[in-house]
């Protein structure tokens, strides 16, 4: 009988950083518990109320009374759950309401919701892009779009971030007569910077590729409808698919792709992550139906967002602090920290003064970069955005950051 | 253009990628030897795909480990 080859063997490294990084006595920045959540920016976390800057809840629509009232509706209405698949006995008229409300927050002519974000990406890629197509990707793609590529069968070519050149080089350089798909994000959500859509679609039309454009970070508050990076940028009408989750601005879990490809509607057929999977609760789909509806007119929490956006990132520069983009770009504020060490200790520091954040370290992170991401929601207050920079830069200090 | 010829033009591109100047044959790996991390993949693969006018699809690299699979690759794709 021979010796059982561990499986788990794989990950050593992995638990080597981690426990070496526990023994240094900070407190493990990814097992924190939210006790209580008291506001869309304010939760108790072990006793203690803390800021929230760390939730994508970027619009704060979680305790939108409307919001509310339309999920204990449907709960009393049609239960807990579906119980199936869109395609079988999971379709209620919650479903297509919510798909309606897309449609017209895009001012499109299809909508398809998947269960989560991270499905949406992996079943419209893995299905749209197959065996002979070739998919042109940036290399900081968030995880669900590289595994809706490694799902599929098309050869995949990345290109460096954000650079033209690069993706126009490796789209000259694809077969003739072969399929392809360009895939980009409106804004990257590590470093919270946007990309040149407009120039970069431009590009990829040229070379009679389609293009996906992930605009999960930007919804309900880039562009004047809100519609994302696209918009704003005046290419959104030569995106052929868009990309969106409800568990950022929409407030609640699920994910989506809106387009005007006159056979759309055949994915629902077609796309497994899409047929194989249960469908959203109808509470879910009623609080996103409502929330979608709501940020069509949400232009003054907009501009709220916009000015916390640059008031932090004005603030966080002044004290001294390196980030990822030298302008806001986005709801996102990125802290370029000098180690995965020292970032640990900040976030501590950070949650000890009563803030969180994200702490995001490699692989998720460009350039192996350790980041404490702020992500700002239209609720927080200029006081409480003036308090967030109180509590970074006595942080910072403490830890000898800055 | 033969397999020499193109190892020639490949040593020349690993050259300002091979920080700690590992001696390179046939059998070097990329991630062992060289220490190549996912960046360094990306730009020493762009080089070499701009230097041969070629796509080396993330298909075509999880096939490659050491240097004389690239050289044959390489070969290959430009036919």
């Amino acid at each position: 009988m021979s010796d059982t080859t561990d499986l788990f063997s794989k990950f050593d490294p992995l638990i080597k950083m981690r426990s070496d990084l526990l023994a240094t006595g900070v407190t493990d920045p990814f097992g924190l518990v939210m006790e209580k959540v008291i506001s869309p920016t304010v939760a108790l976390c072990n006793g203690r109320e803390t800021i929230l800057l760390g939730t994508y809840n970027y619009m704060g629509m979680t305790f939108d009374p409307d919001v509310i009232a339309a999920g204990k509706q449907a709960l009393d209405d049609f239960g807990s759950g579906t119980t199936g698949s869109r395609v079988l006995n999971g379709t209620y008229a919650g479903h297509k309401a919510v798909e309606e409300a897309l449609c017209d927050f895009y001012a499109m002519d299809h909508a398809m919701v998947f269960s989560t974000g991270y499905q949406a990406n992996l079943g419209i890629i893995s299905t749209i892009a197959g065996k002979g197509d070739y998919i042109v990707l940036d290399i900081d793609s968030h995880a669900s779009i590289w595994d809706g590529c490694k799902m599929g069968d098309a050869e995949v070519v990345p290109f460096k971030h954000n650079d033209i050149e690069a993706m126009e080089k490796r789209l000259k350089r694809i077969p003739e007569g072969a399929g392809k798909l360009v895939i980009l994000e409106g804004v990257y959500s590590m470093l919270g910077d946007i990309a040149p859509l407009k120039e970069m679609i431009a590009v990829a039309k040229k070379y009679g590729a389609m293009v996906l454009v992930d605009e999960a970070h930007s919804m309900g508050f880039i562009g004047p409808n809100g519609r994302g990076v696209a918009e704003e940028q005046g290419c959104l009408d030569d995106v052929d698919f868009v990309i969106g989750t409800f568990s950022k601005s929409v407030g609640t879990v699920g994910g989506f792709c809106v387009s005007n490809h006159p056979k759309f509607e055949i994915m629902r057929l077609v796309c497994r992550p899409y047929v194989f999977t249960a469908s959203l609760p109808p509470s879910v789909v009623a609080t996103a139906t409502t929330s979608i509806r709501k940020l069509m007119n949400a232009g003054e929490k907009r501009a709220h967002l916009w000015d916390s956006s640059r008031t932090l990132h004005k603030g966080l520069t002044d004290a001294g602090f390196q980030l990822g983009t030298t302008e806001p770009q986005s709801a996102i504020i990125s802290v370029i920290m000098p180690d995965l060490e020292r970032g640990a200790m900040m976030w501590e520091a950070l949650l000890h003064e009563g803030l969180y954040v994200n702490l995001a370290r490699p692989p998720a992170t460009p350039a192996n970069m350790t980041l404490l991401r702020c992500s700002l929601c239209a609720e927080h207050s200029a006081e409480q955005v003036q308090q967030i920079i109180g509590m970074f830069t006595r942080a910072g200090t403490a830890v000898g950051i800055i | 253009m033969d397999r020499a010829e193109t190892s020639a033009r490949i040593a020349a591109l690993i050259e300002p990628f091979n920080k700690k100047g590992v001696e390179v044959t046939d059998a070097t790996r990329f991630t062992d030897d060289l220490e190549f991390d996912s960046l360094t993949v990306m730009d020493f693969v762009a080089a070499i795909e701009d230097e041969f006018d070629i796509i080396i699809s993330m298909n075509a690299q999880a096939e490659i480990e050491n240097y004389g699979q690239l050289v044959d690759a390489v070969v290959k794709l430009k036919g």
